[in-house]
C-alpha cells in the first residue's frame, strides 16, 4: 500500500453552519492500481485529491503516504513530497506557457533532479508528441496539452499520480485516449493513481471505483 | 530545483521581450535621471569642498577682526612677536570676463604646509611670486577669463577653477588693500604665547566657514534639482510597478503551477528577487550609463548658473567616481524593490490553489480608490500643515510635495468622477459601452495617468514660475538699469581724468562704487549712489519710509535689498548695523532679482567717509542715444578702454538676460525629460493592457464592429484620458506655481515674485500632452486593428 487516508474531514466555514466537504473519507491506494473516484460537481473530489497532493490542508484526519501523515507536514515539507514523489494532472492543464513542450515535459524531473534520467524520446513517442516538442503549449490542441501535462507528471517517476477531472475539458474521443494514455503509462511505472472523472464510462476502466456523495465515501 | 524555476521565470519574458524592455526602460529612465542630477549636485560640492578648503585654509582656525575692518600690518608683527604663529591672507576680488575672479593673497614663507594653498604652491616658485607684479596661478579656464595679466598669469590644473593665488603684497595691490582679511593660526604653536586679548583685543579666534558660506547660498538650488531627480524618479518608478505588478498577474498560474509542481514559496519568492535583482543591475548600469550623458549635457549650463548666480566656481566637465556607480546601481535596487515589494508579498502569501486572475492587475476594486483617496486627503493635510506651521525650505517642500502627491492620488477618482458624468451626456450603445470600459480601464491605467499628471503639473507649475520671473526681471531690468552707458577702468588712477573728460560730454555720471562687508552676519555689498533724479524715477522699491530719496540725499538713512530685509525680518524704520561699528536707519526694501547675496544702498558721500577699500572702478554714465557711440569711440581712443570696459544698457540688458536663460535652461531640459518618461509610461501601460483587453474586446467584435473602429475607439479613449488628466493639471499646476513663487522661492532666494498666467503656454502643452498620449495609443489601437479574427475567436472557444 502506498497511500492510506484516514477518517478525513474538511469542512468551509461560513457565516452559518459550516459546510462538509469531506466527511469522515478513508481509502488506500496499492502501487500500480487505478482508483477512479467519480461523483457529481461539488461532491468533494477535487478537494480530497488537493488534500491527498498537499495543496490544501484538511480539519482532521491522517494521510499517509511514504511514512508521512501529510497533514501533519509543514509547506515545504508538503512541497518537497510534491516535487519527488507525487504527479499531478489538473483539468485545466496547467502548463507552463513560455516553456516549450520539450522543457514541459521534464520540468517536473528536472524540478526532483531527475531530469537526466528521462528518455524523451520515448515519453514522446508515448505520448504522440515527438514532432511537437518545440512548440509552445498555446500551438498545441486541448489534447495535446493534456497529454504534455500526463508526461510532465509520469516522466518524474513519481510513486502516485493524482488526476483530477483530465479529460473534463476534452471531447469524448479525445478524453478516452487521454484516459487510456494516463492509465496505461501509470501501470507501466508502477504507479498509483488516484484519477477523478465524472465520466462513468472511464471509470469502468480503473481497478476499483468510489463514489462521493455530499463528501461521503462509497464503493 | 533552482536551475529549471528561474528559467521557467525567466522564459516569460523570453516570450515577452517588449514587457522587459519596458521593465528596463522604465528603470532606466528613473535611474538616469536620479543619477545625472546626483552627479551634477556631487560635482558642484566637489568643487565647493575644494574652493572651501583653500579659502578656509584647510580647516585651521583664524584670527579675523570683529568689526569686519582689515587687519593691520602693526597687529601681525605684533602677534608674531607675540609668538603666535599666524600666516597673512587677503581675500578680494579681480575683474574678470563674464564676472569676477576671487583672488587669494598668500604669505609663501608663512603659509602652513597643512593648508592646501600650501600644498598647491611650490617652493620654487616663491621667488617668481614676490612684489607688487609677481605671478598670479589661476586654473587654465579662470586664466583664460583674466586677460589684463599677460605673462603674471601662471596656470595650475590642480587649483580650483574661479580662484586665482598670489603674494600677498601683489594681492594687497591687485585689491587696493592696506590690511590683510584674516590670520590663519598654524596648527603648530609654541607652549607659551602672549594672550591675544592683550596683543589685538580687536580679534577673535574663529573657524572657517567658507564652505558653509557656499553650500547655504547654493543649497536651495541643490534642492530644486534634486526635487526634479525625485520626481523623474517617481515618474519611472511607476512605469516599473506597472511592469511588475503585471508580469507579476500575467505569471500568477506558472507560479500556481511550481507551487503545486512542488516548489516552496520561500524558494519562489527568493528566485522572483534574484531574477529582479538580476534586471535592476542591468538597467541600472544604462540608468547610470545615461545619466552620465544627462549630467554631462547640462553641466555646463549648471555650472554657468552657480557662476551667474551664486559665483560659484564650477567645473564644466564630469568625473565619475565609483561611489557614483554604486548609489546609482542601489538606487535602481531600491527603486525595484519598492515598485515590486507588494507584488513579492502577495506571491509569498498566495496559496497553492489560488485562482489565476489575469485581469486583477488591471481591475483594482473601488475599496483601494478609496484607499488612495484616503492617502490624498493626509497628504494634502501634511501640506496644508506645511504651509502653517512649517518654515524653511523643508518646510516648503513638503509643502510641495505633499500638494503634488496628493492630486495624483486623487486624479483615479477624479477622472472616474468626470467619466461618469461624460457617460450620463452621451446616448446610444457603443457610448455606454465606451464609457463603462474606460471605467474599467481607469485603475489599469491609472499609475500611467499619475505620471503624465505630474508631469503636466510640473511643466506648468515650474514654466509659469519662469515665465512670471521672467516678465518680473525684464520689467525690473528696465527699471533698475538707469544709465545708458556703463564704464569700467582697469585703474582707479584713471578715474579722475575720466570724470574730468565726461563733465563736458555726458548728461551726468553716476558712480557705481561699492566694498564687501558682513552685515548682520553675512557677506554683503555696500554701494553708494549719487543724488540725482533719475533713482527716485525709476528705482523699483517694494517698501518705503516717505520722501524716501531726498532722505537718503541727506545721509539720514539707508536702502537695503528683499533679500536681506527677508532674512533678517528688516523693514523701514528699523535700525542697521553696518560694519565699521556703526549703524543707520532703514528707508527703504527694493527688489533685487537675481542677486543671492544682502545689499545696502547708502548716499556715496557716507561710504566715502566710512570705508577705505571702496571699488572704484565703475560708473554709470547718462547720455542721449545719438551721442553715445561716439562717446564710446572717444573713450575708447582717449583711455584705452576695450569693449570689455564700455558696455551700454542694451548690452548689459543681453548679458543679464542670457545669464537668466542658462539658469533656467537645466530647468527646461528637466522639464522635457519628465515629460518624456511621463509619455513613455502611458505607452508601456497601453500596450500592456492591449494585451489583456481581448476577452473585453472580442464580445464587441462579435456583435458588429471592426477591428479598424475599435482601433479608433482606443486612440480616441487615450486622447480623452489625456484631455482630462491635463485639465486636472491646470489648477494643480498654478497651485505648484504659486508655492514656487510664494513660498519656495522666498525661502531658497528671498525674493517674492508675482504669479503671472501664460494661457498660450497652456494650449502649447495642452497639445503637447494630447500629442504624446495620441502616440503613445497608436501603435496598441493600430495593433489591434489588425488583430487576426482568430485570437479573437479564441477568447470564445476558451483555448488561450
Amino acid at each position: 500500500m502506498i497511500l492510506d487516508v484516514r477518517n478525513l474531514k474538511k469542512s468551509f466555514p461560513t457565516s452559518g453552519d459550516p459546510v462538509i466537504i469531506l466527511d469522515d473519507v478513508s481509502l488506500s491506494l496499492n502501487a500500480g492500481e487505478v482508483i477512479a473516484l467519480t461523483g457529481e460537481s461539488g461532491s468533494g473530489k477535487s478537494t480530497l485529491l488537493h488534500i491527498i497532493g498537499g495543496l490544501e490542508p484538511a480539519k482532521s484526519g491522517q494521510i499517509l503516504f511514504q511514512g508521512d501523515d501529510i497533514i501533519a507536514l509543514d509547506d515545504n515539507q508538503r512541497a518537497n513530497i510534491r516535487r519527488k514523489s507525487i504527479g499531478i494532472v489538473f483539468q485545466q492543464f496547467n502548463l507552463i506557457p513560455s516553456l516549450t513542450v520539450r522543457q514541459n515535459l521534464t520540468f517536473q524531473a528536472r524540478l526532483s533532479e531527475r531530469g537526466d534520467d528521462v528518455d524523451l524520446a520515448a515519453l514522446s513517442a508515448s505520448l504522440g508528441l515527438d514532432t511537437q516538442l518545440d512548440k509552445f503549449p498555446e500551438d498545441l490542441s486541448g489534447g495535446q496539452q493534456q497529454r504534455v501535462a500526463i508526461g510532465r507528471a509520469i516522466a518524474a517517476k513519481p510513486q502516485l499520480v493524482l488526476a483530477d477531472e483530465p479529460t473534463g475539458n476534452l471531447d469524448e474521443a479525445t478524453g478516452r485516449s487521454v484516459f487510456d494514455l494516463l492509465v496505461r503509462l501509470a501501470r507501466e511505472t508502477g504507479a498509483g493513481l488516484l484519477i477523478a472523472t465524472h465520466s462513468q464510462a472511464l471509470a469502468a476502466a480503473a481497478d476499483r471505483r468510489l463514489h462521493l456523495t455530499h463528501g461521503k465515501l462509497t464503493s | 530545483m533552482t536551475g529549471p524555476v528561474l528559467s521557467a521565470l525567466l522564459s516569460h519574458w523570453r516570450r515577452r521581450p517588449f514587457q522587459l524592455l519596458t521593465l528596463i526602460l522604465g528603470l532606466s529612465l528613473a535611474t538616469a535621471l536620479w543619477s545625472g542630477v546626483q552627479a551634477i549636485n556631487a560635482e558642484a560640492r566637489k568643487s565647493y569642498d575644494e574652493a572651501a578648503d583653500i579659502l578656509g585654509g584647510g580647516g585651521l582656525s583664524e584670527l579675523v577682526r570683529q568689526d569686519g575692518a582689515a587687519i593691520s600690518q602693526d597687529t601681525f608683527v605684533a602677534l608674531r612677536r607675540g609668538g603666535w604663529q599666524v600666516s597673512p591672507v587677503v581675500d578680494g576680488w579681480l575683474p574678470a570676463k563674464n564676472g569676477r575672479v576671487r583672488l587669494l593673497g598668500i604669505d609663501p614663507f608663512t603659509m602652513p604646509r597643512e593648508t592646501a594653498t600650501g600644498a598647491i604652491v611650490a617652493p620654487a616658485t616663491f621667488p617668481d611670486m614676490m612684489g607688487q607684479q609677481g605671478v598670479i596661478f589661476a586654473h587654465s579656464t579662470t586664466a583664460a577669463r583674466l586677460t589684463s595679466f599677460g605673462d603674471r598669469l601662471r596656470e595650475i590644473e590642480n587649483l580650483t577653477p574661479g580662484l586665482a593665488i598670489a603674494d600677498i603684497t601683489a594681492a594687497m595691490a591687485l585689491t587696493r588693500m592696506d590690511g590683510f582679511s584674516r590670520l590663519l593660526i598654524s596648527s603648530d604653536q609654541p607652549l607659551r604665547r602672549t594672550p591675544l586679548n592683550e596683543i589685538a583685543p580687536q580679534l577673535s579666534q574663529s573657524t572657517p566657514d567658507a564652505a558653509e558660506d557656499l553650500g547655504r547660498l547654493t543649497d536651495s538650488f541643490h534642492l530644486n534639482l534634486t526635487a526634479f531627480g525625485l520626481l523623474s524618479f517617481a515618474v519611472g518608478l511607476f512605469i516599473v510597478n506597472g511592469a511588475v505588478g503585471l508580469a507579476f498577474e500575467q505569471r500568477r498560474p506558472v507560479f500556481r503551477t511550481l507551487r503545486a509542481l512542488g516548489v516552496p514559496a520561500r524558494r519562489l519568492v527568493i528566485l522572483l528577487t534574484v531574477e529582479l535583482l538580476i534586471f535592476a543591475l542591468i538597467a541600472g548600469a544604462f540608468g547610470v550609463l545615461l545619466g552620465y550623458l544627462i549630467a554631462a549635457t547640462l553641466l555646463p549650463d549648471v555650472a554657468a548658473t552657480l557662476r551667474g548666480l551664486y559665483g560659484a566656481s564650477v567645473e564644466g566637465t564630469l568625473t565619475l567616481s565609483p561611489m557614483w556607480w554604486l548609489s546609482g546601481l542601489a538606487i535602481a535596487c531600491i527603486g525595484t524593490a519598492a515598485a515590486s515589494a507588494s507584488g513579492l508579498i502577495r506571491v509569498a502569501r498566495m496559496p497553492p490553489l489560488a485562482p489565476a486572475r489575469p485581469r486583477a492587475w488591471a481591475m483594482a476594486n473601488l475599496a483601494a480608490m478609496r484607499w488612495q483617496l484616503g492617502l490624498a486627503a493626509a497628504c494634502l493635510g501634511a501640506a496644508i500643515l506645511a504651509l502653517i506651521i512649517g518654515g524653511g525650505l523643508v518646510g516648503g517642500f513638503i509643502l510641495l510635495g505633499g500638494f503634488l502627491l496628493a492630486a495624483a492620488l486623487a486624479l483615479p477618482s477624479m477622472l472616474a468622477v468626470l467619466v461618469a458624468a461624460m457617460s450620463l451626456v452621451t446616448r446610444g450603445p457603443i457610448a455606454e459601452w465606451f464609457w463603462a470600459d474606460t471605467r474599467q480601464q481607469l485603475p489599469g491605467l491609472s499609475l500611467a495617468l499619475m505620471a503624465l499628471l505630474l508631469a503636466l503639473a510640473t511643466n506648468i507649475g515650474v514654466g509659469t514660475m519662469v515665465e512670471s520671473f521672467r516678465v518680473t526681471f525684464t520689467g525690473w531690468l528696465d527699471q533698475r538699469l538707469v544709465s545708458d552707458l556703463y564704464i569700467t577702468v582697469d585703474d582707479e588712477a584713471d578715474a579722475p581724468a575720466l570724470l574730468a573728460f565726461l563733465d563736458e560730454r555726458a548728461d551726468a555720471i553716476l558712480p557705481i562704487w561699492y566694498v564687501d562687508g558682513d552685515v548682520l552676519g553675512a557677506p554683503a555689498q555696500i554701494f553708494g549712489v549719487s543724488d540725482h533724479p533719475i533713482y527716485e524715477e525709476n528705482w523699483p522699491l517694494l517698501a518705503s519710509l516717505p520722501d524716501t530719496w531726498n532722505r537718503i540725499a541727506a545721509g539720514d538713512g539707508a536702502l537695503i535689498n528683499e533679500q536681506l530685509a527677508r532674512r533678517e525680518g528688516l523693514a523701514p524704520g528699523d535700525a542697521l548695523p553696518l560694519p565699521g561699528a556703526w549703524s543707520t536707519t532703514i528707508i527703504g526694501v527694493y527688489s533685487d532679482y537675481g542677486n543671492p547675496i544682502g545689499q545696502v544702498v547708502l548716499p556715496l558721500d557716507t561710504l566715502v567717509a566710512r570705508y577705505d577699500n571702496i571699488d572704484r572702478s565703475d560708473f554709470g554714465i547718462l547720455i542721449s542715444e545719438d551721442r553715445a557711440e561716439a562717446l564710446k569711440t572717444d573713450l575708447s581712443q582717449s583711455f584705452g578702454l576695450s569693449d570689455d570696459n564700455l558696455v551700454d544698457q542694451s548690452a548689459l540688458k543681453a548679458f543679464s538676460m542670457s545669464i537668466f536663460e542658462r539658469t533656467f535652461a537645466v530647468t527646461g531640459a528637466l522639464n522635457v525629460l519628465t515629460l518624456a518618461v511621463a509619455g513613455v509610461a502611458i505607452l508601456t501601460s497601453l500596450l500592456t493592457l492591449a494585451s489583456m483587453r481581448l476577452p473585453q474586446l472580442a464580445p464587441v467584435w462579435a456583435l458588429g464592429l471592426t477591428r479598424q473602429t475599435l482601433g479608433r475607439i482606443e486612440l480616441m479613449r487615450a486622447l480623452i484620458l489625456a484631455a482630462l488628466t491635463f485639465i486636472l493639471a491646470l489648477p494643480v499646476g498654478l497651485g505648484l506655481a504659486w508655492v514656487l513663487l510664494a513660498v519656495i522661492n522666498v525661502e531658497a532666494f528671498g525674493w517674492r515674485l508675482p504669479l503671472h498666467i501664460f494661457p498660450g503656454d497652456w494650449l502649447w502643452l495642452a497639445g503637447l500632452s494630447l500629442a504624446a498620449a495620441g502616440l503613445a495609443s497608436l501603435w496598441p489601437a493600430r495593433q489591434l486593428a489588425k488583430r487576426p479574427p482568430a485570437d479573437l475567436i479564441k477568447v470564445f472557444t476558451h483555448e488561450r
